[in-house]
């Protein structure tokens, strides 16, 4: 008898008179119930499962123990590093241009006399197209046949790269359309440069510094943590870059996969392939699932750094909340 | 928006004791700097233009660098209607956005009314943990969830897509919370004078005071549905009757071997929305990134 007895008695012992805290807790439980159970079933246990995963061979069908079998292949696996390489490269040069660049336009914005807010708009616009909107028009921008860039440079009697057809152009291709989109950066940076004291500006122009000292010394210093913010948010979102290398692949080399063939990313000659696209296309694709997960850790561990500089920073504000 | 941070005056007969020289020095950096602006805001909005005109162009010249229409072929707009099952994923696109814009409202504002406003054990780490979902790559937790979806028979559905929307979203939580913080206690601790419960603070109080915040994530989850591209291509499977405007777009050229003119028209369909709603709501588009970034 004794089980449910005492589970009843359990739920009958009486409630400690709720003190004000602990109601309190109870009502933040209730509100943050939603997020609780959604970071438990997405975030949690996928990334458990993905630990588990990446020690066997699993195809949807059939689960297989391969100890570190996934883990020898990823050694081995060409296309992989091809993939690291390439990510590599849009990290290293994606992210310090469209930083600079957003930063230069957003300085640009605050020395303009007349039309500030008509300039804003107009850098900012591109930054809301569809990604794979705007690659579709880039690639189209971009084509030596008939692409108005190719035009455009044969007038001034320049050479015209193939762009998206050319492993050596097609990143360059890619990065334009980035600093093309560098609107919502642009934003966040102008409205850092409008927060800077105009006071130490006179300040400086009190002691005679001119305006490429004055960016140097007061507005850089100043803006610095905002800067820092756009840097490892924009590493982090270019370890995940995708959509702008699939589309670009997909449509310059007309491929598909919706006609029966597995269209393979990284056209041409695997220069687009990005590190996200191979764990797609293994995982999603070919359903090596468990190998997929190898690949999912090794992003995990990498956008994990970043994110902890990113946690850092916020660490100090939500103290004063 | 007119604030400068430059100091330099403006150039004019105001300034009577400025010497000549530097007020000509003024006056071309007046015309050095707007001039930039306008070959810059050529660049940024040519890309667009070209996509327009080439749009209405046949298919002969969009093969041809000639660049405006030798005659406006309106008809393709229709053409492409008649070469793709657009209606049908603009449909299923407006299915997505709509439903995962409402259900993530539902959820998220509660979530970041208790991580801006209510005190509780822990506060700080649930609220980093949004940060660190927000931040990681949605590839890296993407098989596991793939198979539960696939154990529930939803993949194939854009259902993978809204459901979890009932669970939270952590950038639209992320920036709601950014928002909350940034409202005076006075307001909730008057209203919990006044007898309101935290569920009644929240509706009554707090809600209406967020109301540019609220429209900002609600604008931003939209467009960002509308536009995702991974999601539909990971869930929404080969029959294109299932797929999203940005998935069967992806494959216009491809699939139909389509001349450059139609992929243009579906491009300019495919942006429209977007450009067309942010010249009514820009002021909640351009607060809302400003949220984005750390202050």
């Amino acid at each position: 008898m004794a089980t449910t007895t005492l589970g009843r008695r359990g739920n009958a012992a009486p409630v400690p008179a709720r003190s004000p805290r602990r109601r309190r807790g109870l009502v933040a439980l209730l509100f943050l119930s939603p997020w609780l159970v959604g970071f438990g079933l997405f975030f949690a246990y996928p990334l458990l499962a993905t630990v588990y995963f990446s020690f066997q061979r699993y195809d949807l069908f059939s689960l297989e123990p391969v100890g570190l079998l996934n883990y020898r292949y990823f050694l081995r696996d060409e296309a992989a590093w091809t993939a690291i390489r390439n990510t590599l490269w849009l990290v290293a040069v994606m992210v310090p241009l469209r930083v600079a660049f957003g930063l230069g336009v957003a300085q640009l914005i605050t020395r303009l006399k007349a039309g500030a807010g008509f300039f804003r708009t107009v850098f900012y616009l591109p930054s809301l197209v569809p990604l794979v909107a705007g690659t579709l028009g880039f690639v189209y921008l971009l084509n030596p046949a008939s692409g108005p860039v190719a035009a455009a440079l044969s007038a001034l009697g320049l050479p015209s790269p193939d762009w998206f057809g050319d492993p050596a152009w097609a990143k360059p291709g890619l990065t334009l359309l980035a600093l093309w989109s560098v609107g919502d950066l642009m934003v966040i940076f102008l409205a850092a440069l409008l927060d800077v004291p105009k006071q130490l500006y006179e300040a400086a122009a009190l002691d005679g510094a001119g305006a490429w000292q004055q960016f140097a010394h007061v507005t850089l210093p100043v803006i610095r943590p905002v800067l820092m913010f756009a840097a490892v948010t924009g590493v982090i979102q270019t370890l995940q870059y995708f959509t702008q290398a699939m589309v670009a692949a997909r449509v310059a080399s007309g491929g598909t996969d919706s006609a029966g063939t597995v269209f393979v990313p990284g056209y041409p000659d695997q220069s687009t392939l990005t590190f996200p696209e191979w764990l797609f296309h293994q995982g999603f694709r070919d359903f090596a699932m468990g190998y997929a997960c190898v690949l999912a850790l090794i992003l995990f561990a990498v956008s994990m750094v970043f994110t902890l500089i990113l946690l850092r920073q916020f660490r100090g504000i939500e103290e004063e909340a | 928006m007119t604030l400068t941070a430059a100091p330099a005056p403006p150039a004019g007969r105001a300034r009577p004791r400025v010497p000549r020289g530097h007020r000509r020095r003024v006056a071309l950096g007046w015309i050095a700097t707007h001039a930039l602006a306008i070959a810059l805001a050529i660049m940024f909005i040519g890309p667009l233009v070209f996509i327009a005109l080439t749009a209405v162009m046949t298919d002969h010249q969009a093969l041809t660098s000639r660049l405006w229409p030798d005659h406006f072929e309106w008809g393709n707009f229709a053409d492409i209607f008649r070469r793709a099952p657009l209606l049908t994923w603009i449909g299923n696109t407006l299915l997505y956005a709509i439903l995962a814009t409402v259900f993530m409202l539902v959820s998220s504002i509660p979530v970041a009314y208790a991580l801006a406003r209510l005190r509780f054990p822990g506060r700080r780490l649930a609220f980093l943990l949004v940060i660190t979902t927000m931040m990681l790559p949605p590839q890296v937790v993407a098989v596991p969830i793939y198979i539960l979806w696939a154990r529930f028979h939803l993949t194939g559905t854009l259902w993978p897509l809204i459901l979890p929307m009932l669970l939270g979203d952590a950038f639209s939580i992320f920036l709601l919370r950014q928002f909350l913080v940034t409202i005076p206690r006075e307001y909730s601790d008057a209203a919990r004078v006044d007898g309101c419960g935290e569920l009644r603070t929240l509706v009554r109080v707090i809600l209406p005071m967020a109301r540019p915040a609220i429209a900002a994530v609600a604008l931003f989850q939209f467009f960002y549905c509308w536009n995702d591209y991974y999601g539909p291509l990971l869930y929404a499977g080969t029959e294109p009757s299932n797929w999203t405007l940005s998935l069967g777009l992806a494959s216009f050229k491809a699939v139909h071997h389509t001349q450059w003119n139609l992929t243009m028209a579906a491009t300019l369909l495919a942006m429209a929305p977007v450009i067309i709603v942010f010249f009514f709501a820009q002021k909640a588009f351009i607060e809302g990134v400003k949220l984005t970034g750390v202050k």
